[in-house]
């Protein structure tokens, strides 16, 4: 019961936000939603007590709450699970959660729909708790959509402004693609195994489901078509970007905590499926390596330092999906939860310093802004470091243990790509380091005036992230048998572990690893601080490389030509021409048949009784005769 | 007394009034004469009722004339009632003239 209460307690304090936020004053608004997932990582932690007293095998929670739907031998119950899988996600979830909405205190105090935007964050959680304690995959897509949902409303949040309308529009719209290919998947499920559950599913999979079969290798990739749009990956990856035009808090909760963390879940929960197609793996570690690649590529260029995180995040999750695809299930999760942490840092951070600017998100004019944003600055850095994989912050434990499981699983192409995204992640987190934070200063007057550090609600959060991002690599030290690892390791399928390399050749990986990191540093710092005209020159002597970089390589553009306006205009077509003439004639026609039957019969009705009385005169003999006559 | 009116007699008066009724009905334009061929009709009827009780050596007839009797007083009310109201409306009795059921 205890669990099930977990997602349950954020969804009260919405509906209480939600419903009376507008009459109760705005430190009790605050205070109602930071107590809902204070509650809830309360009680995932004692979930999580309970977990670890048990013996490693059979380590599960589990709370019912009924029958959901029962027709015929198909029947869904309402259900939550609390295994290590789940006890991970949760606490992350509830954790990076709960600091994210302290801070929401500080950057939304100006906003006049406060409560409203508190209500959509505890909604958000609780729908990402459902997502990650189902135990079955309806009430996960039920989860799913709701933060889909969600996400929606709250990139919209400001929805006054077109650009984040329409951006949350297209994040809705772009997340419906993958979720039909899910549905789709679900559906399949249901005619396969006759059940949703989660159990029943993946302990028949291997029976039910040839090895590498077309069957398996399919239903597989139609569920990591789903995940690709929710975790924002090539080719669906194009929403999240835009997503930056939704408060800072909120790309902070959807990059870092949830939403895009749930299509990695999906896989990892569904490892023991995704075992059975060594096919549809491949195509994860490889859509996974080249997002990465991809994603980096165009953070080198971006100005904007929302952006620039948000295409970093893509990155990162194609890293959790390469890490998934090469059979490392617990190194994508581990890199999951190290990410939640430096990626919620960094958007913080930076929502700090578009704070301190009064809304200016340009790299560009900014400039050493260390000078007067210490805590800023110095959480930056630490998030920074670890998004780089600077040893011994969290993000180079994770990172390291990805590549050299890639390596070692033999996909040395994929590690190729893996390293050369991990230069290349070093040189735009310091190229962004440097160009905000360090040098000369650029602000204009008018900012100059303004700059001041974040109130303590948003500085606390910010401290307590740069914390967890400094340590919170060491649960998965040393590499694949961490405490992590160990805790992990009975959810997901015995082959996954042994991928990784041995350890000699796992120490020359972190190495050359960390030397590409450093690397890239070095190159940040030489380009972008010490002689920024060299940056200048390099886009002059390489001008189309840099403008498809700068154009992101027009894959928007390419979406809108292919996909977008023939979608649009053949709408409209339909609209004017089958919609108008087909069905609205066909509709219409009949209701001028039945006028002109109306009109015809109406001559009958002559009012004249006499008229009346003579034809049921003649019925009535007509009648008669033929009732005497017939026999 | 049988014997001396066959049974035919009264069925052929009856049928006779009947459809002086229905031709009066049909022909007339005043609703007070339409009024009094329907109650003609009526009585047509009861006559054949009552000349099948008698030549049946059965009450049953008579008993629905009765019914037919009492049904016809209250039609009566009803009906002049309505022919009454008529009148307030159209300052005339004449069929031809009530057409407000004409479509």
């Amino acid at each position: 019961m205890m669990i099930s209460l977990i997602p349950i307690i954020p969804l009260a304090g919405s509906l209480i936000v939600g419903l009376m936020g507008r009459r109760i004053p705005r430190r009790l608004v605050a205070m109602i939603a930071c107590a809902a997932p204070s509650l809830s990582l309360l009680l995932s932690l004692t979930a999580f007590a309970r977990l670890l007293q048990m013996p490693s095998e059979g380590r599960l929670l589990r709370a019912s709450l009924g029958s959901w739907i029962a027709s015929g031998d198909f029947s869904v119950s309402f259900g939550f699970l609390f295994d290590p899988l789940s006890a991970v996600m949760a606490l992350v979830v509830c954790g990076v959660g709960l600091l994210i909405h302290i801070y929401s205190i500080g950057y939304m105090q100006e906003d006049r729909d406060y409560h409203r935007f508190f209500a959509l964050l505890n909604l958000f959680l609780a729908e990402m708790l459902v997502l990650v304690l189902a135990d079955d995959y309806l009430l996960l897509f039920v989860g799913w959509e709701g933060v889909g949902l969600c996400s929606y409303l709250l990139i919209g949040f400001w929805f006054e402004r077109p650009a984040a309308a329409s951006a949350g529009t297209k994040a809705f719209l772009v997340n419906r693609i993958g979720d039909g290919a899910m549905v789709v998947g679900l559906i399949w499920m249901i005619l396969l195994f006759g059940s949703l559950d989660f159990e029943t599913v993946l302990t028949k999979a291997p029976t039910v489901l040839a090895y590498g079969s077309v069957t398996v290798s399919l239903l597989t990739l139609l569920l990591f078509i789903g995940a690709t749009g929710k975790s924002a990956q090539l080719p669906l990856y194009v929403w999240l970007p835009d997503a930056m035009e939704g408060p800072t808090p909120v790309s902070a909760l959807i990059h870092a905590a949830t939403m895009v963390t749930a299509g990695v879940y999906l896989v990892a929960r569904s490892a023991p499926l995704f075992q059975l197609a060594p096919v549809t793996l491949e195509i994860v570690a490889w859509v996974g390596g080249l997002t990465a690649l991809y994603a980096a590529s165009i953070a080198l260029v971006q100005t904007d330092i929302k952006r620039i995180i948000a295409y970093s995040t893509i990155s990162q999750l194609g890293y959790m999906f390469l890490g998934l695809g090469v059979g490392a299930y617990a190194a994508g999760i581990f890199h999951l939860m190290t990410h939640a942490f430096f990626k919620a840092l960094l958007f913080l951070s930076a929502g700090s310093v578009i704070h301190a600017l009064a809304g200016e998100q340009d790299i560009r004019k900014m400039g050493g802004l260390r000078r007067s944003l210490r805590v800023t600055s110095g959480s930056f850095l630490v998030g920074a470091l670890a998004n780089a994989g600077i040893a011994p912050f969290a993000g180079f434990w994770s990172k390291d243990e990805i590549l050299s499981a890639a390596y070692g699983s033999g996909h040395r192409a994929l590690w190729v790509i893996g390293a050369l995204t991990a230069a290349g992640t070093a040189v735009y987190m310091f190229r962004l380091y440097f160009l905000a934070f360090e040098g000369k200063s650029r602000l204009d007057a008018h900012t100059l005036s303004h700059l001041h550090e974040a109130p303590w609600s948003m500085r606390l959060p910010l401290v307590l992230l740069a914390l967890g991002s400094s340590t919170v690599g060491f649960v998965g030290v040393p590499p694949d048998s961490g405490v992590l690892h160990r805790f992990l390791g009975s959810v997901f399928p015995a082959s996954a572990h042994e991928a990784s390399a041995e350890p000699a050749s796992g120490v020359v990986l972190a190495v050359v690893a960390l030397v590409m990191a450093v690397g890239g540093i070095a190159i940040a710092f030489r380009y972008y601080l010490r002689d920024p005209a060299r940056a200048e020159a390099f886009t002059v002597r390489y001008p189309a490389l840099y403008r498809t970089l700068l154009h992101k390589y027009w894959v928007d553009e390419l979406y809108d030509k292919t996909v977008i306006h023939p979608t649009v205009v053949s709408a409209r077509t339909l609209s004017e021409s089958f919609d108008a003439r087909v069905v609205d004639g066909s509709v219409n026609g009949v209701a001028a048949l039945a006028t002109r039957a109306g009109n015809l019969l109406r001559r009958l009705q002559t009012g004249q009784i006499p008229a009346y009385i003579l034809s049921i005169l003649v019925g009535t003999v007509v009648l008669l005769g033929y009732l005497a006559f017939s026999g | 007394m049988t014997g001396t009116v066959p049974l035919n007699a009264y069925l052929i008066l009856s049928a006779a009034l009947f459809v002086i009724g229905v031709a009066g009905v049909l022909i007339r334009r005043n609703v007070l004469v339409i009024f009094m061929s329907i109650e003609l009709m009526l009585n047509a009827v009861n006559l054949t009722f009552v000349a099948f009780s008698m030549f049946l050596h059965s009450m049953d007839g008579q008993i629905i004339v009765l019914f037919v009797m009492a049904v016809a007083a209250a039609e009566v009310a009803v009906g002049l009632a309505i022919i009454i109201a008529l009148y307030r409306n159209k300052e005339s009795l004449n069929v031809d003239e009530i057409n407000l059921l004409k479509g």
